[in-house]
């Protein structure tokens, strides 16, 4: 059988670099740029408020607009997903002494936990790895939390730019200047309409990269400045839903097994996750590597299955679907993450730069803590007052990421996901004893496989997704119109892709992608990008996602 | 030339309607009504046409309208005016009918537009209120507006096709979507937004007496909140050969043909 | 409880919203209702409300009222409204009458609810009945002085030609020096094109059923035949089949007309939103599961190639007898 890095996507890294081209008036200057209004992005912002206001003359010399975050979705938090339960140890670090704990918008500490092994009739209550514990953590949205991060980065002085597509890298003389945004109003075939308005040339001393999973820049930035590390990234689709329920769920409950299957021949990598969001809503989701092997595999629709299991449908009963969305999530860990996370003039934060615990569920603390130290570092350089884009000004920031607890922990866990390659049994045995050696063992580290480089089977697994009843089971275009997308249509395609590939492949893409974007037809696969969430799976899978026009996408507000 | 906007947030994403106070439930981060921005738009282009004046928007919203206001300044308007107040709150058409044109008043000026309907309905047919109020000659529908000599000339559309009718300033428009594409903010617009003038203020400032204010000042209610009800029996056959005579009787006993 | 319709007329003819909601009215059955007709030359208009429901009309009939323009009527209408304590307005949705309708709420410092498809008697109050939020939920609404302004959605409700005659009472005119500023210069002359997409009360619309964009032709045929205007869904228009000004749904426009028929269309939520709060939806679909079937009126799983061209030839067979 094929697979899809047989028909690679015509991407050309070239095409996103540029040195800058704006004259000098219509040039847009700023003191440090951060592109992406995540935790990470935000993070940077607020660490960097509070630093300028202790240091004016730092200030001074960086101009009107000290400090810029640009954010491609309608506003922070449109484009933000995640389960999620979050380690607070990271925003305790960063509020220090200004904001408490209570004053953040979670739904409150996780107080009980289960975690199930399913089969298709039962739920089998098992003990929670020792990597799952969740004492001590806090359940939010990471679109509210998201919101909440930004007024208070707003506060602290940065200016949001909101709707603002950071399409090309700019540099020059082998140093980072800062991006160009995108244009806006152009039609499908790229044509100039009525209110064109052309991108601009962002300049600033420093851009940090807080784009978030498959990062359109941080992709190109690691390929121009040579960063990419031994290993490929590779990725998880998760797709999520908020629901309305009758009765509080009051536990963190987590999931293996079915409906994933566990022979390591389909390589099936994942679980489920449902937590309570307050008395009256509960968020859960399915996530899946990607690395998965049957082309009929649909993370939607098993989604979708998962919730006709007893354990799950009574928990739904009565409720209403209220938001559903999708997003990846880098799975490579340690082993993935590029040879160093600065060139000059640039940083990269967050999940753009892989770091995620896998076995532990958790990102969201290590983009705010990456971001953080990325704001130190920026600061430290300005404050000598270094070009920050000369090169190795900016090496502060490995250094203190490499002593910081986000590579520690990263670190001790770097082999487990590679090691559910093998399936769950084996997967689950190795893991329990990297984590009882403390990631001391295997003392060799295991290889990871590029998403695109696995070989496809065909099984009828399809078969079993169920038909929606529009209540409790939902369709793809339906969970779209959930997800709060109104993409303009009339614009281009944003998804560099081969359009003319074998029936496998395009069946591949329409199965994965959650949002009905693909269609495979008799000579290849159709593209309705304006039903595109930017979940990133395509990039993963043959493809490459790049941003469309900004503000297109999601509206999540609760996810 | 002074042209004032009037523009409304609306919520972000998909509405809900609070179930408790059975209002559109406008907790969420806002943004401008598409509808506005086809008004601030054509206020801009009045604006450059004449190669001088000021494009002010007046708002009534809750703190957060900030939002769709620095939105519409980045697309160019020059000063906004927010007025904020609890007091205000469940304020029908009557109530913020008459907050508006106190506003207005206090701003004088010599076009006034609207966009012609909310994305949630709540300030649909707005327009007409205000000018009743202001005593200013009032066009809605406006699909074109030029002007020359003190007077404004509006192509209006009808169910009818196009009305041409003149109104001396100042007066008020209502403009509908076919008017215009309003433009993208640049990016420099947008950041130029934060710092134009936005004033916000209370209905005190504006004299609006407390007893025409909110729900004292409003002369409807809401009651409840119910499920549509059925679209009636819904019909569905197979086509045998005489599907098309089949819909035709239908269409004829419903009087559609 | 007295009521007053405001009964508006285009040419010589008294608009069938109107009539409807003067049907309405009457059956409500609650005391007097009178009909307002407003214009020049007008009069035998007035006549003709009597045969539609109307007790008693109003008459104001002056050279100055002659274009329809919104706040002479509301001059006429709150004068009237004072004068002989009426109550309760009620409008049929129009350009027209919609600004009558505010500009008369502010005049009178009265009560309007709008967008209302229904009123009734509730717990001896008067209750409007309003969809919201893309008519998933319907509102009850109220009024909590008098008098009381209603504007309901075009179409709401059927005239009931009953017969009957009118008592005919002409109005003195007395117009405030602003509501005569704005000037007809130009009045709208007969469309001769079909309506545009907005404003048609028959729309036939497109879909992938299809099968190609020359198939768009048995749509434009029924359309023509039905006087009403061409729909399409984003997919067609995504794929090039016709115009993206066509285009109904959640990207592309909002249309309420009196018909909708979908040909080939599955009736994804994207499109449903842009058309459910049609009268009345017909569907044809080959699909016997498509979605659209669980929000049409009367559904047909059937070839569309069959079926629309067959319907057309019906409905041009109708209109030449």
């Amino acid at each position: 059988m094929t697979k899809p890095a047989d028909f690679p996507p015509p991407f050309r890294t070239a095409d996103y670099v540029a040195a800058p081209s704006d004259p000098p008036e219509e040039r847009i200057d700023v003191g440090v740029l951060i592109v992406g209004a995540g935790p990470a992005g935000l993070a940077c912002g607020i660490r960097l408020g509070q630093l300028l206001e202790e240091a004016p003359e730092v200030r001074e010399r960086l101009g009107e607009v000290p400090v810029a975050i640009l954010e491609k979705g309608k506003q922070a938090g449109s484009h933000l997903l995640s389960g999620a339960v979050v380690n607070p140890r990271s925003l305790r670090r960063l509020f220090k002494g200004r904001k408490r704990l209570d004053e953040m918008p979670f739904y409150g500490p996780v107080e009980h936990e289960s975690v199930y092994f399913l089969t298709h009739k039962s739920a089998l209550r098992i003990p929670a790895p020792p990597t799952m514990k969740n004492e001590g953590n806090y359940v939010a949205s990471l679109s509210r939390l998201g919101r909440w991060l930004a007024e208070q980065a707003e506060e602290a002085g940065a200016m949001l730019l909101p709707e603002t597509v950071a399409e090309k890298l700019l540099v020059s003389d082998g140093r980072a200047r800062g991006v160009r945004t995108g244009d806006k109003g152009r039609g499908r075939n790229g044509q100039p309409l009525g209110n064109f308005e052309p991108g601009s040339d962002l300049v600033a001393k420093v851009t940090v990269l807080a784009e978030g999973t498959q990062g359109h820049l941080s992709g190109v930035a690691l390929d121009r400045f040579g960063l990419t590390g031994e290993n490929p990234q590779v990725w998880a689709l998760g797709v999520k839903e908020v629901w309305k329920v009758k009765r509080p769920l009051g536990r963190v409950i987590h999931t293996l097994g079915w409906p994933l299957r566990g022979g390591a021949n389909f390589r099936e990598f994942g679980g489920s996750f449902i937590y309570p969001m307050g008395e009256d809503m509960l968020t859960l989701g399915m996530v899946v590597g990607l690395d998965y092997r049957d082309v009929e595999l649909s993370v939607h629709d098993l989604l979708q299955e998962l919730k006709l299991h007893t354990l799950v449908r009574k928990l739904l009963e009565g409720g209403e679907r209220v938001e559903w969305g999708a997003k990846t999530i880098p799975e490579g860990g340690f082993l993935a993450l590029p040879k160093q996370l600065h060139a000059p003039g640039l940083l990269i934060t967050g999940d753009g730069a892989g770091l995620v615990n896998v076995p532990a569920l958790k990102g969201i603390h290590y983009a705010i803590e990456s971001g953080r130290l990325a704001a130190e570092a920026a600061f430290a350089s300005l404050q000598r007052g270094q070009t920050p884009a000369t090169p190795g000004a900016l090496a502060g920031y490995d250094e203190a990421l490499r002593e910081s607890f986000v590579w520690k922990d990263l670190l001790e866990v770097r082999n487990m996901r590679p090691a559910f390659g093998r399936g769950l049994i084996l997967g689950g045995a190795l893991a329990g004893v990297m984590t009882a050696t403390k990631g001391r063992f295997p003392r060799r580290d295991l290889r990871l496989e590029r998403d695109a480089d696995v070989d496809l089977i065909r099984t009828d697994r399809a078969k079993s997704y169920p038909a929606p009843d529009g209540k409790l089971t939902f369709d793809k275009l339906s969970s779209v119109f959930a997800s709060g997308n109104k993409t303009r249509d009339d614009q281009p395609n944003h998804i560099v892709l081969q359009r003319e590939v074998p029936q496998d492949i395009a069946l591949l893409w329409e199965r994965m992608c959650p949002a009905q974007v693909y269609e495979a037809t008799e000579t290849g696969v159709d593209v309705t990008p304006s039903n595109c969430v930017q979940c990133g799976a395509i990039s993963a899978k043959g493809g490459r996602l790049t941003p469309p026009e900004g503000g297109s996408g999601p509206e999540y507000t609760l996810t | 030339m002074k042209i004032a906007v009037c523009v409304k947030q609306i919520p972000e994403g998909n509405s809900r309607i609070d179930p408790g106070t059975k209002r559109l439930d406008r907790g969420g981060e806002g943004t401008l009504n598409a509808f506005d921005a086809n008004a601030v738009e054509e206020a801009l282009r009045l604006k450059d046409s004449t190669g001088e004046g000021e494009v002010v928007l007046l708002s009534l919203g809750l703190a957060k309208a900030q939002d769709a206001l620095r939105k519409a300044l980045a697309m160019g308007a020059d000063r906004a005016v927010l007025i904020s107040d609890d007091a205000a709150a469940g304020s029908d058409l009557v109530a913020t009918s008459y907050a508006l044109a106190k506003a207005l008043e206090r701003e004088g000026a010599d076009v006034i537009l609207f966009g012609q309907q909310a994305g949630d309905s709540d300030g649909a047919v707005l327009w007409a209120a205000v000018a009743d109020r202001l005593r200013m000659p009032v066009v809605s529908q406006a699909a074109e507006i030029t002007h020359a000599d003190g007077k404004l000339t509006v192509k209006r559309q009808t169910e009818f096709g196009y009305d041409v009718i003149e109104a001396p300033l100042p007066a008020v428009v209502a403009v509908s979507d076919a008017i215009n594409e309003p433009r993208y903010p640049s990016l420099k617009g947008i950041m130029g937004a934060k710092s134009k003038p936005q004033e916000t203020v209370t209905l005190a400032d504006l004299g609006v007496e407390a007893d025409r204010a909110g729900e004292q000042g409003s002369r409807t209610e809401v009651y409840a909140l119910n499920d549509p009800p059925a679209r009636g029996d819904s019909k569905k056959i197979d086509d045998d050969g005489n599907a098309a005579q089949a819909i035709f009787d239908f269409l004829a006993e419903k009087r559609l043909v | 409880m007295s009521t007053l319709v405001f009964l508006e007329h285009h040419g010589d003819e008294l608009l069938k919203g109107a009539l409807g909601v003067l049907a309405k009215a009457a059956s409500l059955g609650d005391g007097d209702v009178a009909g307002v007709v407003i214009g020049s030359g007008v009069r035998p208009l007035a006549d003709a409300a009597g045969t539609f429901g109307a007790a008693k009309v109003y008459v104001a009939d002056d050279a100055q009222l002659e274009a329809p323009l919104p706040q002479p009527r509301v001059d006429v209408i709150a004068q009237l409204v004072r004068d002989k304590g009426i109550e309760t307005i009620l409008f049929g949705n129009s350009v027209l009458a919609a600004d009558v309708a505010a500009g008369l709420a502010a005049r009178l410092d009265a009560g309007i609810n709008w967008d209302l498809v229904d009123l009734v008697q509730q717990d001896g109050k008067l209750v409007g009945k309003r969809p919201a939020l893309q008519d998933s939920v319907y509102v009850d609404v109220g009024w909590t002085t008098e008098p009381r302004i209603a504007l309901f959605r075009s179409g709401s409700f059927d005239p009931n030609e009953k017969g009957g005659s009118a008592e005919v009472e002409d109005v003195q005119v007395a117009l405030e020096d602003f509501s005569s500023a704005a000037r007809m210069v130009d009045q709208a002359h007969e469309e001769s094109e079909g309506p545009s997409i907005e404003d048609a009360p028959v729309i036939v619309a497109g879909g992938r059923g299809l099968g190609g964009p020359e198939n768009f032709a048995l749509v434009e045929e029924l359309a023509k035949a039905l006087g009403g205007a061409v729909g399409a869904t984003r997919a067609v228009v995504d794929a090039g089949w016709y115009p993206y000004a066509t285009q109904v749904g959640q990207t592309g426009k909002t249309v309420a007309p009196k018909l909708y028929i979908a040909c080939g269309i599955s009736g994804a939520i994207q499109h449903k939103v842009g058309m459910q709060s049609s009268g009345v939806i017909v569907a044809i679909n080959k699909d016997t599961n498509a979605p659209i079937f669980e929000f049409s009126d009367l559904g047909v799983v059937g070839d569309v190639h069959e079926v629309v061209p067959k319907l057309t030839e019906l409905v041009k067979q109708r209109k030449s007898s």
